[in-house]
């Protein structure tokens, strides 16, 4: 088991004839997921090394059925190509597209809550998704992911920080530690997927023996996940925050103020997932030395 | 990007939301010129971008040229709060009935957007928050829906705006959240937002910010960036497209996202170092930006070594490793460099740098972040 993606999922690439589209839809590809086709306006018929392209995402699902979509457009064109690819029925759809426009973050992500309830976005400006072993859609590079035992302990990773995101894998997979499924949920304002998405689903998944949880400084999604985690998580968890020396932002308006009543700072976030049971280090390798000792204690 | 009062009341007026007639001043001149068009009395305000400019003595009122000249003299060149000032803007002084306050902002945990709305406005709306927090409307706003103008009148009632107000303030809230969306707002707030004993309701401040990542649909944002307050080492890095805040420390920092940056600014930290800044090359660093991120900190005399810190995803090893050899013969760099190397395409990298022909004394490769760190900081004492 894995949460999200696993050896059955069928992938398009939006954007598959593009530079970063191609790169890694290629690489995707050879660490063995399924991506059966790409999709760029007015090159439909042509393909890339075997991969058939398609004009539309339509085109491309009616073709191959595929089920997900891994969006790596430019930011102009990025909100146009998940609801693109929602409308042709694609149920789980990743964006690792950078620099989207808030606003139409929102406009996209509230299109699909009202129109599409069972399409879920991963991003933007997120990593990716990848089930060791079993499917890759992003830019994780899949040989720092360490695939899961069929005995266990596996753990699930949800992180807020590309970078971050590899860090941690790399982190177990020094240490032999299996991964379930890692998400990387990218720290834009409006992600499709939250951490308590990834939570509840690691909670569920009976591959996943423990969690690690990657957050930053700014919003209040590490606070309300941890009030998540003390009412449902029961599975052991290890966590990281950065930003603990990060130069303060400068404040402007009271809106902000307001809204978050002090939320967001690191020690916070820090404070709100202990007290909710979760073991927090000090930097990501700590965090993983933490999971080390939680996984030795499953065994 | 945070707009300036009198950049926020232009942007404002784009959108036809009122706001008092007034202009901005370099000089003690221009002050009284703008002054004499207003028509007195004026208030004449330092744009800083701080709050608590008025009781630094930052906001004046002047009934005259010669009390605008006294207090246009003593508020430009004033430091408010470590901020030069180095314009005012002087408008036409409003009769104050009552005082209201709006704004509008993203609510990232409903992924909606929010208005909030008070009938009691002014200078201490956080603390209105704090104390009574139900004098505040909090209403969010689905952004496939938007704000109507009956939806913005029910809004003005629901928060207790008097009922001569109400329209005024509809008015201005339908405007103002036109402004947020149209005009790619991370932030748009009135505060505050007065009734005139004549009845009109009207912008008497201006709080704007701007999401940079939309600036590519609003070219008549360039006069902002242009008025941005950066140091030297800012400066340069924004010129070489780099995500870069200065800071005091002796180690220079470079890294490939934001999540991995913040990391090492924290190990640099817990190891006993002080990083020299903050600098995110991003997801796709390619040699040119390597080379311009080295060049940065290069001008940072403070810096004694260098720690990159890259884990690669969309960075691959061999660009950025080209890009390091690239950037020493390019620059003459005055501090060591420490890296730590990892994910795509690492081992390529890693060999590129061996073969390079840099002697060690000018770079050294570490496995790990924490040993990295360790070695930067023991080269910056």
């Amino acid at each position: 088991m894995a949460i999200f993606v696993d050896q059955n999922t069928k992938v398009i690439v939006q954007g598959l004839t593009g530079g970063q589209g191609k790169y890694h839809g290629l690489r995707n590809k050879a660490y063995g997921t399924q991506v059966v086709a790409g999709v760029t306006p007015g090159k439909g018929g042509t393909d890339v090394d075997g991969i058939p392209v398609f004009d539309t995402v339509a085109d491309a699902v009616r073709a191959t059925g595929a089920n997900a979509s891994f969006v790596a457009v430019p930011p102009k064109a990025a909100s146009a190509a998940i609801l693109e690819a929602a409308e042709a029925g694609v149920t789980f759809i990743v964006c690792i597209t950078e620099g989207i426009p808030a606003q139409d973050e929102a406009r996209t992500y509230n299109t699909l809550v009202n129109k599409h309830p069972n399409v879920r976005l991963l991003g933007p400006n997120c990593p990716g998704i990848i089930s060791p072993g079993k499917c890759n859609i992003g830019i994780t590079a899949g040989e720092i992911a360490q695939a899961p035992s069929a005995s266990g302990p596996n753990v699930g990773i949800v992180s807020r920080s590309g970078t971050l995101t590899y860090q941690a894998l790399y982190e177990l997979k020094q240490r032999g530690i299996g991964v379930s499924t890692c998400v990387g949920i990218g720290g834009d304002p409006v992600p499709g997927t939250s951490f308590i998405d990834c939570l509840r689903e690691f909670q569920a998944d009976p591959e996943t023996h423990a969690i690690i949880m990657i957050g930053e400084i700014g919003g209040s999604a590490e606070e309300e996940a941890a009030e998540f985690i003390k009412a449902n998580v029961t599975k052991p968890m290890s966590a990281y925050i950065a930003g603990v020396t990060a130069p303060a932002g400068k404040k402007m308006g009271h809106a902000g103020a307001i809204v978050s009543g002090g939320k967001g700072t690191a020690q916070g976030k820090m404070d709100a997932l202990r007290d909710a049971g979760v073991r927090v280090g000090q930097n990501p390798t700590e965090a993983g030395a933490l999971m080390a000792e939680i996984v030795a204690g499953l065994r | 990007m945070d707009l300036f009062e009198y950049q926020g009341k232009q942007y404002f007026a784009r959108f036809d939301i009122p706001v008092s007639a007034g202009g901005i001043a370099h000089t003690v001149d221009e002050a009284v010129a703008v002054a004499e068009k207003a028509g007195y009395p004026v208030v004449v305000k330092a744009q800083v971008q701080v709050g608590g400019r008025g009781k630094a003595g930052g906001i004046k009122l002047a009934n005259n040229a010669d009390e605008v000249r006294t207090h246009a003299g003593n508020i430009i060149g004033m430091d408010i709060k470590g901020h030069l000032v180095k314009r005012v803007w002087v408008e036409h002084a409003s009769d104050i009935a009552e005082e209201y306050y709006a704004s509008f902002t993203l609510d990232r945990a409903a992924k909606k957007h929010l208005l909030m709305l008070s009938a009691e406005g002014g200078v201490e709306i956080e603390e209105v928050a704090a104390k009574n927090p139900a004098a505040i409307l909090l209403q969010h706003i689905d952004p496939t829906v938007g704000l109507d103008a009956a939806a913005a009148k029910a809004a003005a009632v629901k928060a207790r705006i008097p009922e001569k107000a109400q329209q005024g303030v509809a008015d201005i809230l339908v405007k103002l959240y036109r402004c947020f969306t149209e005009g790619d707002c991370d932030l748009a707030e009135i505060n505050p937002l007065i009734l005139k004993p004549t009845g009109e309701v009207h912008a008497l401040d201006a709080k704007v910010s701007l999401d940079g990542n939309a600036d590519y649909r609003h070219p008549e944002w360039a006069e902002y960036a242009a008025t941005v307050e950066l140091d030297a080492r800012e400066q340069l890095a924004r010129e070489k497209g780099l995500q870069y805040i200065g800071l005091d420390g002796t180690v220079g920092i470079i890294a490939n996202g934001a999540g991995l940056a913040m990391s090492t600014l924290d190990v640099v930290n817990q190891v006993g170092g002080t990083a020299a800044n903050f600098l995110d090359i991003g997801g796709g660093a390619n040699a040119d930006l390597m080379a311009g991120a080295l060049e940065v900190i290069n001008s940072d005399q403070k810096v004694k070594s260098i720690f990159i810190n890259i884990f690669g995803g969309i960075t691959r090893g061999e660009e950025v490793a080209n890009g390091i050899v690239e950037a020493m013969k390019r620059v003459e760099l005055r501090a060591p460099i420490v890296i730590r190397l990892d994910g795509t395409n690492a081992e390529q990298g890693r060999e590129i740098l061996a073969n390079a022909g840099i002697p060690e004394s000018k770079l050294t490769s570490k496995p790990t972040m924490l040993e990295a760190a360790q070695a930067a900081v023991a080269l910056a004492k």
